[in-house]
């Protein structure tokens, strides 16, 4: 008997060996191939919005080597302007940091590296987010409310920030910290309670939570808590509860990304290493076998979502605390949305969500200048953004489109109606 | 999801019907702490019931004239003896109960508002009846989506296209139904793209209605930034449906001009109501829809395709959503506006919940929103100084208060949010 036993378990080690093997390819080969593919229809779209481009087109019979080269033009200089404005241009770098040594004048070389120290920094709010939904779908939760609970952890920790004055940076930073987690926390754990006591989705009611977070903040910020002056601007957060950074102006890159990745090294011990992580995961896969192992699905469900509340409450007051110093109207701007689509490229896992968080800081402090200096809007990352969701979710697709023929990886089960 | 209680046994019913019966009395409470405890005796609330219209054949019917405190402290009677009955003996038909108290708690807030002052009832209902007109069109859009068991989230992003390539086509050709018919079709397409992804690529069917969200709105704000704000005239100015008038009909006192004259796509609102109620319930294609939505299996061993059945209800409701896009730009404000849907469509889903996944309920519940919709431009006139931003929160909070179920159970279509597999 116990011969038989160890056989089967050496079989079984390396069946899962093979499983885990053929899952990671899948894992990163998908996501990639779905980025990828969303960047070339984005690029078709470039192509196809860029004036010269269609003009090119209009004589196409005359002269087709210059439709195509006007289409691939626009697409290079709006992907070039992308890459330029979120890295940077090694060659500026290069001649910085020579002057820099030469003179020890630091301003063309701290210039040099302004987009991919912004790149960092507008990734560091994408981390937060993308862990806290990532948290939820693990719990088998859809928390859609990351951006209204990145914007009360941002108005909390501002109002910390400001409004206490005098004390010493090693109370009142980690204070303004705390202030941004827990009202994050609270904001989500709101809809959590609905959720686990009264069965109401919690898709609809964190969508809920965050027209109430916008239409509350209009209030606050026009009201109690603006500062002097006509915008709807919070006063500027006293020095004490900065998040310090690195290099002298202009570059922003702060405390706030190392910050990021340990909470990410935290959120992956936890969910990976601990019980209750382990509890979190098992009630997302199965609550019902979760509930009859003895695991309290209620209280795991509040947690869950106070949990990922706060993350994104975290994202807020990192963005505040460690960039902006100040809270201002359409401060989050799509914050909570991209998270979702990072959560699903990063695969629910903590290093895919890092991994996904510097892609989409890339993107997104790169279509700036897609917009400033390509005259594309910089609506365009939604829409690639959409896209890489629908392949992502829908490996199909991709699987369709490149021939690849995979095993049949794990899916989380989301959905199961408005709650029964 | 076994998780939440108090749906399902006897006992949970009682606990159920106990529970109803407080929030009643908190409701009869917060009627007379913030509307009867504010008020003098002798005041009048004078409510006009006429629009001003002069035309031959208006009939024009007196003011009411309602004395404050006796009607206030008549609705809570009425309230408490209602929260009491519900205590003791349960009412059966909780619809209607629900139904009242909105009636009474916002008439209540209409007469404490109103105190020596006059404002005019109609205007508001109309307004009212305007602004519920999208969230009722994506509240029927997710009925008929959801009795066939597919969750539709998509709601906004669908509503979002249409709006903007109805604006367009109608400007484009100077035809207001042209836009109408585009806007409709585009509907019917992005939720075929839904259905295709959620039925065929058995992606999880809220992954695909926020991923669709997120490319409507950003294809609309790249599409408006690109195109559209470059060239008003020509892309973004078509005008918008005027209203008409429904001969005799309109003349009637009080719900004639409110629900007689009004535009085309409000006429149609109103007829898609009925029309879908009765298809719903009244025929086999309804039937075999719920059937669908609430036993797959069971209609697949029947013979009914489960799989077209999906597509044909999905493609349906994305075609009244795309009717609902119109309205906002053709029948209302002759433009597209980035994110100009604001939430609509979401609320249309809450609307649909507290409607019980059904066509006259979604309706009822879409008039409560509107109401609290319209009610926001009116608070400035009557002088109240709650800050309009709460006002604003009111339908958002609304809705999560009713998906607790506190107020009537919500049972969803019992295969909803799954997908289907053909054994």
């Amino acid at each position: 008997m116990t011969d038989n036993t160890k056989n089967t378990t050496e079989k079984q080690k390396s069946e899962q060996e093979d499983k885990r093997g053929s899952a990671l390819a899948e894992n990163l080969l998908v996501p990639v191939l779905a980025v990828l593919t969303g960047l070339i229809i984005g690029g078709i779209v470039i192509a196809i919005s860029n004036d010269a481009s269609i003009t090119a087109w209009g004589h196409f019979f005359q002269n087709p080597g210059a439709a195509f080269k006007a289409s691939w033009d626009a697409v290079a200089t709006g992907y070039g302007a992308l890459f330029s404005g979120s890295l940077g241009k090694p060659a500026d770098m290069i001649v910085g940091i020579q002057h820099y040594f030469a003179t020890g004048d630091s301003k063309a070389a701290l210039k040099s590296f302004y987009p991919i120290t912004e790149s960092l920094v507008t990734a560091t709010p994408y981390i937060f987010a993308g862990l806290a939904v990532a948290l939820g779908f693990k719990g088998g939760l859809f928390n859609i409310g990351a951006e209204g609970q990145f914007y009360i952890g941002a108005l909390a920790s501002a109002y910390v920030g400001y409004s206490i004055i005098g004390m010493p940076w090693f109370f009142h930073l980690p204070l303004a910290i705390l202030a941004g987690a827990a009202a994050g926390g609270v904001w989500g754990a709101i809809p959590g309670i609905l959720k686990a006591k009264f069965g109401a989705h919690e898709v609809v009611n964190t969508i809920m939570m965050n027209y109430v977070a916008f239409r509350l903040s209009d209030w606050l910020l026009s009201g109690p808590m603006k500062s002097s002056g006509f915008r709807p601007v919070t006063p500027n957060i006293e020095a004490s509860a900065e998040l310090p950074r690195f290099f002298p102006d202009p570059l922003r890159f702060n405390w706030g990304f190392p910050l990021a990745l340990a909470v990410a090294a935290l959120v992956y011990w936890f969910l990976f290493k601990t019980t209750l992580g382990f509890e979190i995961r098992a009630v997302g896969a199965n609550p019902d076998a979760a509930k009859y192992s003895g695991m309290s699905v209620v209280r795991n469900i509040i947690l869950i979502m106070t949990l990922s509340g706060a993350l994104a409450g975290l994202a807020g007051a990192a963005q505040v605390l460690g960039t902006d110093h100040w809270v201002g109207q359409g401060f989050s701007a799509g914050y909570g949305f991209d998270s979702i689509a990072l959560a699903l490229l990063g695969k629910s896992n903590p290093i895919g969500v890092v991994l996904a968080a510097l892609l989409f800081g890339i993107l997104r402090s790169g279509a700036t200048s897609m917009q400033s200096l390509a005259g594309i809007p910089i609506h365009i990352i939604s829409i690639i953004q959409g896209l890489v969701i629908i392949f992502v979710a829908a490996p199909a697709i991709i699987r369709g489109i490149y021939r690849i023929r995979l095993g049949h990886a794990e899916e989380t089960v989301l959905t199961r109606g408005w709650g029964k | 999801m076994t998780t939440n209680t108090l749906q399902g046994t006897k006992q949970a019913s009682r606990q159920r019907q106990i529970i109803t019966g407080i929030v009643l009395f908190v409701i009869a409470l917060l009627m007379f702490v913030l509307f009867a405890r504010n008020t003098q005796p002798g005041q009048q609330a004078t409510f006009n019931l006429n629009t001003g219209d002069t035309s031959e054949g208006t009939i024009v019917i007196p003011d009411l004239v309602l004395p404050v405190q006796p009607s206030l402290y008549a609705l809570i009677a009425v309230t408490v003896f209602l929260a009491g009955w519900q205590l003791a003996r349960g009412i059966r038909s909780l619809g209607l109960l629900v139904g009242f108290i909105a009636f009474a708690f916002i008439a209540s807030f209409l007469i404490w508002a109103t105190k020596d002052q006059a404002f005019n009832l109609v205007g508001m209902m109309s307004s009212s009846l305007i602004s519920a007109t999208p969230i009722a069109l994506a509240a029927l859009c997710g009925v008929i989506s959801e009795r066939a068991a597919v969750v539709n989230i998509a709601i906004e992003g669908i509503m979002l296209l249409s709006a903007q390539a109805g604006v367009v086509s109608a400007t484009i050709t100077h035809n207001l139904w042209v836009g109408l018919i585009i806007a409709i079709l585009t509907g019917g397409l992005v939720a075929g793209i839904h259905a295709l992804l959620v039925i065929r690529f058995k992606v999880d069917q809220i992954i695909s209605g926020v991923a669709i969200n997120i490319f409507g709105t950003g294809a609309t704000s790249f599409i408006s930034s690109r195109y559209l704000e470059r060239n008003i005239d020509g892309l973004n100015n078509s005008g918008t449906f005027a209203n008409i008038s429904i001969p005799i009909l309109s003349k009637i006192p009080i719900l004639g001009p409110v629900f007689f004259q009004n535009n085309i796509i409000i006429y149609l609102m109103i007829i898609l109501v009925v029309v879908i109620h009765i298809l719903l319930f009244y025929t086999p294609w309804g039937l075999r829809t719920r059937a669908v939505g609430e036993h797959p299996k069971a209609a697949d061993t029947l013979g009914i395709n489960v799989y077209m059945m999906r597509y044909v209800n999905v493609i349906i409701g994305g075609m009244i959503a795309g009717l609902g896009g119109a309205y906002f730009t053709v029948g209302s404000v002759g433009r597209f506006d980035q994110d100009m849907t604001a939430g609509k469509g979401f609320i249309g889903l809450a609307a649909m919940i507290f409607g019980k996944w059904t066509p006259i309920g979604a309706f009822a519940s879409s008039l409560i929103f509107g109401f609290a919709d319209s009610i926001q431009v009116k608070m400035q006139i009557l002088g109240i100084n709650i800050p309009s931003e709460f006002l604003q929160m009111a339908p958002y909070i609304v809705t999560m208060i009713v998906l607790t179920g506190l107020i009537g159970r919500a049972i969803p279509p019992a295969a909803d949010g799954t997908a289907y597999e053909k054994q």
